[in-house]
């Protein structure tokens, strides 16, 4: 158990690097407390599984710190580093029974049979998997077989942090809902640092108090869910999460105020900066409204998915989805949009103007 | 829907079949004609029944033969399997290397059996050959056309330098298709050297080594070749194995009825070991 800090963290697989995206990862500077529940959220090869690699040790950074309670361990192995991590697919030791494949990491770290044995129940009573520890661990099923790998990162006590790397990938719908939550019943009882790397948003969303959003090689935001959700700070942020993502409407800025089509728009803070050489305006979907004036668009089409209904406009600049509740009536032909003054956002060069 | 009845399709079978009739199926059924049969030529065959059979069985000859083979088999198994894992472990894994190294193991290979034998022959020659000669200026008595031991030595050392390289090629192909991941995952838990080797680079090879044993029990238990052109089974019968006893007794002898009744029994002894050692290694596949 120990706070884990990145600093100033570039990788790369080549030997020379010519320009950005010669980089999987770009300075990467975090600090993660004891005992949080985190997330890496991003698209495939944003660089969330090369970062994951590095804290665990797998791969050593081209550039750059990884500190485990202010102690330097950049040159330390996996097993120095005492960490656990869980991969994509299950990884288990086929000629072993369940109970040996639990108890292998003690073993290999010399603790006595009693003590294993206790901490092999333990675990195995908390993954359900009691009933079958006897059984050769190659007869499983994905998902059993998943449980076991996820077992023996959870069978030494003392890891610093336990790391998982879309350990859901292979498991079926039904039984993801389940895993996913007795990963957060684990992580309440036993309130170790965890890192769950994933694509998938509703995984992140829902297993993490904190989650850290990738994009080539970058960490564009570091959040609570609802943070990431109300105030992107990146427009890649906006529109990775959130189902439909945010509407980007590029927009231009006369003096200090953004204007789409004409139309002033009125955004939460007030616009200071200026010399971007793209701006933009960022508003989810559930934030926008139809009203008698504000920016003319065309109702393109109207999804109503049951709960809600999201309509596709378009003004003279752009798209912009619209939802609403599936109760509302929906205007036909042409209507005017006013966006929630809240939560309506300037972007420049892609980042926040704050 | 009415289906028309139509059995011309049969007729493209028929090259198929006479392709397969003339190579295996004729060929066995007069080898199987034979080992029932006794003929003094012309034509002319009397029933004997299972005569060659018991003749065979009992013989000490053939007891001699088989201990021999299976003696020479189980040596070289016990070498090459070892040997070629050990090697496929320490090859390269990337970069120029991999190709180089391909290119030197499957050399081997690629050399005609008699020329294997001959090259071996004259590797060998006490007098002038490097091996023999070698070995001599050593201090060491050695000429394999005179000395049982050298003789075997020289046998089993030829084979080795053959075929170790099938094993290997089959071994490194098979650990090549184990994912990063299981190498990973054992880094973390701590698992020594040998405890990757023991239980994720071993039962992930368990396929491709029980191909590699299979092929290698069946080529070193029929070989015929390679020793004929080294030894010619000398000195006396001392690497006389099983195909070159039958061939001697065959055509050395003409001993026609029990030659064709050995065939069968050398035929179903090399069935039944494949069969049940497959099965072994096997039997647990299904649950998984």
């Amino acid at each position: 158990m120990s706070k884990i800090t990145l600093e100033n963290l570039s990788h790369s697989y080549l030997n020379k690097q010519n320009s950005d995206s010669d980089w999987a990862l770009r300075n990467i500077d975090l600090d993660w407390k004891d005992g949080g529940a985190y997330a890496l959220l991003g698209p495939s090869g944003c660089g969330k599984t090369t970062l994951l690699n590095i804290i665990s040790g797998l791969l050593n950074p081209t550039k750059g710190k990884i500190l485990f309670d202010g102690k330097d361990i950049t040159s330390l192995s996996p097993v120095e580093r005492n960490i656990a991590q869980i991969f994509q697919f299950p990884v288990i030791y086929d000629t072993m029974t369940v109970y040996d494949n639990l108890a292998f990491p003690l073993k290999n770290r010399g603790m006595s049979d009693g003590e294993i044995d206790s901490r092999v129940k333990e675990i195995a009573e908390m993954l359900e998997l009691t009933s079958t520890l006897n059984n050769r661990a190659s007869g499983l099923t994905a998902d059993g077989k998943q449980k076991i790998s996820l077992g023996r990162g959870l069978v030494r006590a003392n890891v610093h942090v336990i790391m998982f790397d879309e350990p859901l990938t292979v498991i079926d719908p039904h039984l993801k809902w389940i895993l996913r939550s007795k990963l957060k019943e684990l992580h309440q009882k036993i309130n170790r640092t965890m890192i769950y790397v994933t694509h998938d948003q509703t995984e992140a969303l829902t297993f993490a108090d904190q989650v850290v959003v990738m994009h080539e090689g970058q960490i564009v935001q570091t959040g609570t869910p609802v943070e990431l959700f109300e105030k992107p700070k990146h427009t890649f942020v906006g529109h990775f999460i959130g189902s439909p993502g945010m509407n980007i409407i590029p927009c231009k800025l006369n003096n200090g105020i953004a204007v789409i089509d004409g139309i002033k728009i009125e955004t939460g803070s007030l616009i200071k900066k200026n010399g971007f050489t793209k701006t933009e305006i960022g508003i989810r979907p559930e934030f926008v409204s139809f009203s008698k004036d504000g920016i003319p668009v065309k109702i393109l089409k109207v999804n109503n998915t049951g709960r809600h209904k999201i309509i596709d406009t378009e003004c003279k600049s752009g798209k912009i989805k619209v939802l609403t509740h599936s109760s509302h009536d929906i205007p036909s032909g042409s209507a005017h949009l006013t966006f929630d003054k809240k939560f309506t956002y300037a972007y420049g060069d892609s980042w926040i103007i704050e | 829907m009415n289906k028309t009845l139509n059995q011309k399709a049969w007729l493209f079978v028929i090259p198929v079949f006479i392709l397969v009739a003339f190579n295996a199926v004729v060929p066995l059924m007069t080898v199987v004609n034979y080992a029932f049969q006794e003929t003094f030529g012309n034509n002319v065959f009397t029933w004997e029944g299972t005569r060659w059979f018991k003749q065979i069985l009992r013989s000490e000859r053939f007891h001699a033969a088989l201990g021999r083979q299976f003696l020479f088999t189980g040596i070289i198994l016990f070498i090459q399997i070892p040997l070629g894992v050990a090697i496929a472990l320490t090859m390269p894994k990337k970069g120029i290397g991999v190709s180089i190294c391909l290119v030197l193991m499957s050399m081997p290979l690629l050399i005609p059996w008699n020329v294997v034998g001959a090259m071996w022959n004259i590797f060998a020659l006490p007098q002038i050959g490097f091996l023999g000669h070698t070995l001599n200026a050593m201090g060491f008595d050695y000429n394999f056309t005179q000395q049982i031991g050298d003789a075997w030595f020289t046998t089993v050392l030829m084979d080795v330098w053959h075929w170790t390289s099938l094993v290997v090629l089959l071994s490194y192909a098979g650990l090549r298709s184990i994912q990063p991941p299981y190498y990973q995952a054992a880094e973390i838990d701590g698992a020594s050297r040998w405890a990757v080797f023991r239980h994720i680079e071993l039962p992930k090879m368990k396929k491709v080594l029980t191909i590699a044993i299979l092929l290698r029990f069946m080529d070193s238990f029929m070989i015929y070749t390679e020793p004929f052109v080294l030894t010619g089974g000398g000195p006396g019968n001392a690497t006389a194995f099983l195909s070159i006893d039958l061939v001697k007794m065959a055509l050395g002898q003409f001993d026609l009825g029990p030659a064709a009744a050995m065939s069968l029994i050398y035929f179903f002894i090399v069935l039944l070991v494949c069969w049940v050692f497959y099965n072994l290694m096997m039997r647990n596949e299904g649950q998984s």
